[in-house]
């Protein structure tokens, strides 16, 4: 720890001084203590790090969360509609009493809090290990921090079809919580599963997910980030996919002062297919990062990264996106948009695209574009009788389309539509 | 119903003046035509009729059924009753055609304090105009004329006039780009269209079309101006002499 320059060092310190590791840790315990030692290896993020060149680390690392107001809404929750197995997390805490009986044919749910310390567990090979592997060649030490001190999360084994969705909920009740959740996901060979998470959580949310897919296996994420203006989160979810696997995965961002979401998959079987996407929305104070990294390991893969960003008022996104094809990663299909609408001219969007190639047959493409309402379009619309108001948010929408379309399910799709529809119209008046 | 007197129209960012007093009045029930040499103005007056930015009334008045046009916002002119065929019409990529018509029929009737169609009605309604113009379900269904052809996105225009039952219809230069049979078909569906409460202002540099869509009037604009109004000879004129003579005249 003594190797790194003093202000991140002292940084750190007094992050780790202000956590407690579990009691019982349990089988995690050998990983928590390496997870920890990476912490401290690495030391936290901070505002010259490369990776962290267009988001400051400083809310997301300092040992105290700062205080988040908590957002009331009359408007029934997403995913409401959706027939869906809840399990319902107060600032980081589980609710058992709101939460159903995780019975589900063909998956088990598990605790992490009560399953860590059973004797023998399926993810005792999993918890810390994908996330361990997703640390080179970039750091990531938020992810880190979170394998050592997590408090809870869930364990989920698919060795079947689930026939419902599982469903993760984040309430956010206190102003000042700092929640540590970290789930793993394990599906067998030929296993499908949807995994559902929606709400800000806590004030300031840390959230890893290891997602482990076997040969055939499909695992559909839809999120939902929770509209809490003043939220803070970092979220890492990392996937390690087989042979013919399918894993997507779909965020939709609204509001949030401070979001900094990574995704580091790594498709290590041939034939498999990974999307990730995302929609965010953003009014005036608003931080929203995607990061991303994306490697191929095995031949006929194809990957596939589109994400959008509504921004106004002086929003800010950021898209840091890379495929990465180790050599012979032959027949790669690698594909990656990264697309800013700029309501206004206070907004931003700043975004690194970047392709890294050592085999020679592959196809991969990426762009990256900025820009505003298409004003021949929206005169087009207007001249039919479409109002400025709406025909400005048919345009969003269509621009949204895209990343949208990447959720499989259509009425998961709808849900994220209404609130995508609901957001804009509630900036109209 | 449309009544133009004196319309001045510059440029907002340039200092070029384009509509240099244009008087032009259509009756209810009529077919009005223009015609007129490439950039002698006539876009440029369907365009400030239906409220595009980027031009500025230096002088003038327009009016549809006594309305000023000219103080309306375009989807305030759209739910008055104009509407406009366009030159070029726009590609909008992720909306669907389908969803276009249905918002833009519903906000029409909302403005009009009518009550909005259900999806079934619409359906129903829309299906039987496509028909007619030949446009099947699955252009319906595409995005609003993202790979459209030429002539398809010329017969969707007319769909959407179809649709809307505007009053005051300006089609400018629909029959550009069209085969002979898609002209046939684009004419009928404006003849159906033809009754005593709704009236036409056909722009076109083809005599062709007029003999479809028979004009009660045909104009001649020539630099921002009418030089010339008469009968349909007129435009027969034009086919077999070009617009010297009026250029003179003027
Ligand atoms: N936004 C603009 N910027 C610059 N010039 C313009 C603009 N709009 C119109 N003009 C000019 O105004 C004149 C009239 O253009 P307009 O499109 O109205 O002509 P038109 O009669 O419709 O021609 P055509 O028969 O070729 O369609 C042309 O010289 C054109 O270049
Ligand atoms: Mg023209």
């Amino acid at each position: 720890m003594s190797a790194l320059p003093k202000a991140k060092l002292d940084a750190t310190q007094a992050r780790l001084a202000a956590l407690s590791a579990p009691e019982a840790p349990g089988w995690t315990g050998p990983a928590r203590n390496a997870a920890l030692e990476r912490v401290e290896t690495l030391g936290l993020p901070a505002p010259r790090d490369e990776y962290w060149r267009f988001t400051r680390p400083a809310s997301l690392v300092q040992a105290e969360a700062p205080a988040a107001e908590v957002y009331t809404s009359s408007d029934t929750p997403i995913f409401d509609g959706i027939d869906r197995v809840k399990l319902v997390f107060v600032d980081g805490v589980f609710d058992a009493g709101a939460s159903d009986d995780p019975a589900l044919a063909g998956v088990t749910i598990e605790r992490l809090q009560a399953a860590q310390t059973t004797d023998i567990h399926w993810a005792r090979d999993l918890y810390g290990t994908l996330e361990a592997r997703g640390q080179t060649p970039v750091a990531r030490p938020l992810a880190a921090l979170n394998t050592a001190f997590a408090t809870d999360g869930v364990l989920i084994h698919v060795t079947g079809r689930a026939e419902r969705p599982v469903s993760l909920i984040y309430l956010h009740e206190s102003e000042t919580s700092d929640a540590y959740l970290h789930h793993v996901v394990k599906l067998e060979a030929g296993a499908e599963m949807t995994l559902l998470e929606n709400g800000p959580g806590a004030a300031r949310m840390n959230m890893v997910m290891e997602v482990e897919l076997a040969d055939r296996a499909a695992f559909h994420h839809v999120r939902a980030q929770g509209r809490d203006h003043q939220r803070r989160a970092a979220t890492h979810v990392f996937a390690r996919l087989g042979s013919e696997s399918t894993f997507k995965s779909f965020t939709v961002t609204m509001n949030g002062v401070m979001t900094r979401n990574e995704c580091v998959l790594e498709l290590t079987g041939d034939n498999a297919t990974a999307h990730v996407a995302g929609a965010a929305l953003g009014d005036g104070d608003f931080h929203h990062d995607d990061t991303v990294f994306v490697t191929h390991d095995a031949v006929n893969c194809e990957s596939r990264q589109v994400f959008k960003k509504v921004l106004r008022n002086g929003a800010t996104g950021v898209f840091q996106g890379k495929i990465l094809v180790k050599p012979g990663a032959q027949k790669t299909d690698g594909y990656q948009i990264s697309q800013s609408l700029l309501l206004d001219g206070d907004s931003q969007f700043l975004a690194k695209p970047e392709l890294e190639i050592y085999a020679d047959d592959v196809a991969c493409s990426h762009g990256s574009t900025s820009g505003a309402i298409d004003e021949t379009g929206l005169f087009y619309l207007r001249s039919r009788g479409i109002p400025e108001g709406p025909a400005t948010d048919l345009l969003t929408l269509a621009f949204l389309a895209e990343a949208v379309q990447e959720i499989e399910d259509g009425a998961l799709q709808e849900e994220v539509l209404d609130r995508l529809r609901g957001w804009l119209e509630r900036r109209r008046h | 119903m449309l009544e133009i007197k004196n319309l001045h129209v510059k440029l907002e960012e340039e200092d070029k003046q384009i509509l240099k007093g244009v008087d032009l009045t259509v009756e209810a029930g009529k077919v009005h035509a223009i015609m007129g040499p490439n950039g002698s103005g006539k876009s440029t007056l369907s365009y400030v009729l239906s409220g595009r930015d980027g031009y500025e009334v230096t002088e003038g008045a327009a009016t549809l059924d006594g309305t000023d046009l000219l103080e309306l916002e375009p989807e305030e002119r759209a739910a008055a009753g104009l509407f406009l065929a366009f030159q070029y019409p726009v590609e909008i990529p992720g909306v669907g055609n389908m969803t276009f018509l249905r918002t833009a029929v519903n906000a029409q009737r909302k403005a009009r304090g009518q009550d909005e169609l259900s999806a079934t009605e619409f359906l129903k309604v829309i299906r039987e105009k496509a028909k007619a113009l030949k446009i099947d379900a699955e252009m319906l269904k595409r995005p609003v004329n993202v790979g459209f052809s030429g002539g398809e996105k010329k017969r969707n225009e007319i769909l959407q006039m179809a649709m809307l039952e505007p009053k005051m219809c300006i089609l400018d230069e629909t029959d550009s780009g069209l085969d002979v049979d898609a002209m046939k078909l684009v004419a009928d569906g404006v003849n159906a269209l033809r009754d005593e409460g709704r009236a036409f202002l056909v722009i076109t540099h083809y005599q062709r079309l007029l003999d479809h869509i028979k004009p009660d009037v045909v104009h001649i604009m020539s630099d921002g101006r009418i030089v010339k109004t008469g009968g349909p000879e007129l435009a027969l004129e034009v086919e077999t002499n070009g617009y010297a003579d009026f250029l003179e005249e003027a």
